[in-house]
C-alpha cells in the first residue's frame, strides 16, 4: 500500500493535492483497496462551491456505493471527465489518472493528516 | 469444456421482443361488443373516445410472450442456486399441496376468529415449534421478510429498555462482516449503530467488543454462522459480556440452516431471533417475496412483542389484537399465512427427531464443495465451515481473472452464481451455499465446473472468462448502469 509524503489525507480516506490556491481530490490507495472493483464514479459539476467536509462524488464498487467528501473547501475548476468511462483509473492509479476533481481553494481545511500520521491511523 | 457435462446449451430458446414490439395495430385477444343502446347513460361522459395507448396482441403472442420470458429464468427447479446467505432450497411440492388445500385456501384474513380455529391452531402449533427449535419460546409470527423480523426484533428491544425507564440506550453494535441490513434495521427503529471491526479469524474479536462496552448499549446484532460461514465459538462469553454492560443480544436468524434441530441461539444467550422461514424451512424465494420472518424471544422482551398475536384458551384459539405494552401491528395480519404452513409442513416431515439432519447435511455438502475446491481456489479462513463455504479469487488474480469472471461463467454451465464480494470484509469473496437438499451428483458438478474455471486460468486460457457469459441472449451487462440509468418506461408516440 501506498502513502505519498508529498500529499494530506483524511480520515475518511481522501487524499489532497495543494499546489498553490489549486487543490486536487482523490481516494486514497487504502480506500481503493478497501472497495474493491470501482464500477462507476459520479462526479460534481464545474463552479460547486465545496465546504470542507460536503460530499461532492459518489464512487461505487462492486461491493459498496460511497460517498466522496471535500478535504478543503473550494470552487470545483475540473473534474476528471476520464474516470466516466474508465472509473478502474481509480483502483489502477489513485494517486495519479485516478483523481476525481480540483477545486480553487477558498475556506477552511477539515483535520488533515500528513502520511506518516495516516499510515498510523491505518494501523489503528 | 464439454456442453455434454453441463445443462446450459442453446437449444430451442426464443430471443423475445418486448409487448409493445410485439404489438399491431387493431389487434385484441378478446373482442368486446360495443355498448347497445343506453346501457348506462350517467357514464356516457366517460366513454373512450381513442384507442387506449396499450399493445394489441392476439391472446397466443401474448401467452407466447410470458412463457418465453419465463424460459430465461433461473430458479431451482432449473438448476443449482447455490447463493450464499440465501439458502434456495428447494421447495418440496407437497407444501404447495397443503396449502392448496381448500380448508387453507379459501380463508379470509378477516374471518372471525371461531370461522378459522383449524388455521389458528396450526399457525400456534408453528409458534411452539419455532420457539422450541430457537431456544426462545415466544413468538410473533408477524414479520414478512428477515428485514422485517429485525426491525420488529430492534423495536421490541427499544420498547424493552424504554420500559425500564433506560431511555438513552441507543447504541447498536454490529459486526462488519453483518448482513447490510442490519444496519439498516437497527437505524430504522431509531437506534445508532456502531460497527466492530472482526477479528484476523474473521470472527468477533473480544477485545474490540468489550472495548466497545458501556451503559448506551441497547444492542448486539450478530450472525451465527456468521456471513464468512465460521461459528462465533465465543457465542457464550459474547452474550455475556453484552449482557453485563445490560444489552441485549439480536440474533440474525439468517444462517439457521446450519443449526436447526443441533443447536439452540436461545441456549447461547442470545434474547432475540428472526428465523427466515422462507430459507430454513424451505419456502420459495427469490424475486422478492414472499417471505416471512418470524421473531423469537425470551421472557423479558416477550411483552413487548408485535399484535396481533394468537393465544390458546383450553381448546379455543384466539387472536389478541391489543396489548398496552406491545410494539403494536407490523403487518395487517397474522403474517403471510401461505409462507408460514409451507414452513410449517416442511418442519412437520422432518419431525422432531429428524429435523437436525438439515443442518447435519447442508454443513456435510458445503464442507464437501470446500474440500474439492481448497487446492483450487484461495480459503480465508481454513477449517471446518459451516453451512456455506467461503472462497477468494486471489489465485485467479494473477491471470487477471476475477470472482465476476468465475461467476459469469458458471452462467455459461448452467449453474446459478455463488453470492459474490460479500462478505465486505474478504476481497474478490465468493460465498457458496449448497443446502442440505442438493445430490453429491449435483455437487460434483459444480465442482468440476469451478476446477475446470480455475484449470482455463492456470493455463492462460481466460479469453472465455473475460467474455462470459457466451450462451445466453443477454451478455455480460452493464450492471452499474442498468441499475443507475434503467429504462423502465417504452416511449408511446
Amino acid at each position: 500500500m501506498t502513502i505519498p509524503a508529498d500529499l494530506k489525507y483524511t480520515k475518511e480516506h481522501e487524499w489532497v493535492r495543494i499546489e498553490g490556491d489549486t487543490a486536487t481530490f482523490g481516494i486514497s490507495d487504502h480506500a481503493q483497496e478497501a472497495l474493491g472493483d470501482i464500477v462507476f464514479v459520479e462526479l460534481p459539476e464545474i463552479g460547486r462551491e465545496l465546504a470542507p467536509g460536503d460530499a461532492f462524488a459518489v464512487v461505487e464498487s462492486v461491493k459498496a456505493v460511497s460517498d466522496v467528501y471535500a478535504p478543503v473547501g473550494g470552487e470545483i475548476i475540473e473534474v476528471n471527465e476520464a474516470l466516466e468511462g474508465e472509473p478502474e483509473k481509480i483502483n489502477t492509479d489513485s494517486y495519479g489518472a485516478g483523481w476525481i476533481v480540483r477545486v480553487k481553494i477558498n475556506g477552511g481545511s477539515g483535520e488533515l493528516l500528513d502520511a506518516e500520521a495516516y499510515a498510523t491511523f491505518l494501523k489503528e | 469444456m464439454s456442453p455434454t457435462t453441463y445443462s446450459a446449451a442453446s437449444g430451442l430458446q426464443h430471443e423475445e421482443a418486448l409487448l409493445f414490439e410485439h404489438a399491431h395495430e387493431d389487434a385484441t385477444s378478446i373482442a368486446l361488443p360495443g355498448i347497445a343502446g343506453d346501457a348506462c347513460p350517467e357514464l356516457a361522459a366517460f366513454a373512450r373516445q381513442t384507442p387506449a395507448l396499450i399493445p394489441g396482441l392476439s391472446e397466443p403472442e401474448a401467452v407466447r410472450h410470458f412463457v418465453r420470458l419465463s424460459q430465461w429464468n433461473h430458479g431451482i427447479e432449473t438448476g443449482f442456486y447455490p447463493l450464499g446467505s440465501c439458502t434456495m432450497k428447494y421447495n418440496p411440492r407437497v407444501n404447495e399441496q397443503v396449502v392448496r388445500l381448500p380448508g387453507l385456501a379459501g380463508l379470509h384474513p378477516e374471518q372471525p376468529d371461531d370461522s378459522v380455529q383449524g388455521v389458528l391452531a396450526l399457525l400456534f402449533e408453528l409458534q411452539q415449534w419455532l420457539g422450541e427449535i430457537s431456544g426462545l419460546p415466544h413468538v410473533t409470527l408477524q414479520p414478512a421478510a428477515g428485514a422485517h423480523g429485525e426491525l420488529a426484533g430492534m423495536m421490541v428491544i427499544r420498547a424493552y429498555h424504554d420500559a425500564r425507564g433506560d431511555t438513552t440506550r441507543r447504541k447498536v453494535l454490529v459486526p462488519d462482516s453483518a448482513h447490510g441490513t442490519n444496519p439498516a434495521s437497527a437505524v430504522l427503529a431509531g437506534l445508532e449503530t456502531v460497527e466492530i471491526k472482526s477479528g484476523a479469524d474473521g470472527r468477533i474479536d473480544l477485545e474490540v467488543l468489550k472495548a466497545h462496552l458501556d451503559d448506551d448499549v441497547a444492542a448486539l446484532m450478530l450472525t451465527n454462522p456468521n456471513t464468512t460461514g465460521m461459528f462465533e465459538s465465543d457465542i457464550a462469553e459474547i452474550c455475556e459480556l453484552v449482557h453485563a454492560a445490560g444489552g441485549m443480544v439480536y440474533g440474525d436468524g439468517a444462517n439457521l440452516n446450519a443449526l436447526v434441530g443441533l443447536a439452540r441461539p436461545g441456549d447461547m444467550g442470545i434474547d432475540c431471533l428472526h428465523i427466515n422461514v422462507h430459507k430454513t424451512f424451505s419456502t420459495p424465494h427469490g424475486g422478492g417475496g414472499p417471505g416471512a420472518g418470524p421473531v423469537a424471544v425470551n421472557d423479558a422482551l416477550a411483552p413487548f412483542l408485535p399484535v396481533p398475536r394468537i393465544e390458546r384458551h383450553d381448546n379455543t384459539f384466539r387472536v389478541v389484537r391489543k396489548d398496552a405494552k406491545s410494539i403494536g401491528a407490523i403487518f395487517g395480519s397474522i403474517g403471510q399465512v401461505g409462507v408460514l404452513l409451507r414452513a410449517a409442513a416442511y418442519i412437520a416431515a422432518f419431525g422432531r427427531n429428524h429435523l437436525h439432519r438439515i443442518a447435519e447435511d447442508a454443513v456435510l455438502n458445503a464442507n464437501y464443495v470446500l474440500n474439492r475446491l481448497k487446492d483450487a481456489y484461495h480459503v480465508p479462513f481454513p477449517g471446518l465451515c459451516k453451512h456455506e463455504c467461503l472462497l477468494t479469487d486471489a489465485l485467479q488474480e494473477k491471470h487477471g481473472v476475477k470472482t465476476l469472471d468465475i461467476a459469469k461463467r458458471l452462467i455459461d454451465l448452467g449453474m446459478h452464481p455463488m453470492t459474490v464480494y460479500f462478505p465486505l470484509i474478504v476481497h474478490g469473496a465468493m460465498l457458496i451455499e449448497p443446502t442440505e437438499t442438493e445430490a453429491r451428483e449435483t455437487l460434483d458438478t459444480f465442482c468440476d465446473a469451478m476446477l475446470e474455471i480455475a484449470a482455463a486460468c492456470e493455463a492462460g486460457d481466460t479469453e472465455a472468462l473475460h467474455a462470459a457469459p457466451l450462451i445466453p441472449f443477454r451478455r455480460r451487462l452493464d450492471e452499474t448502469q442498468a441499475a443507475r440509468k434503467p429504462v423502465l418506461v417504452w416511449p408511446l408516440n
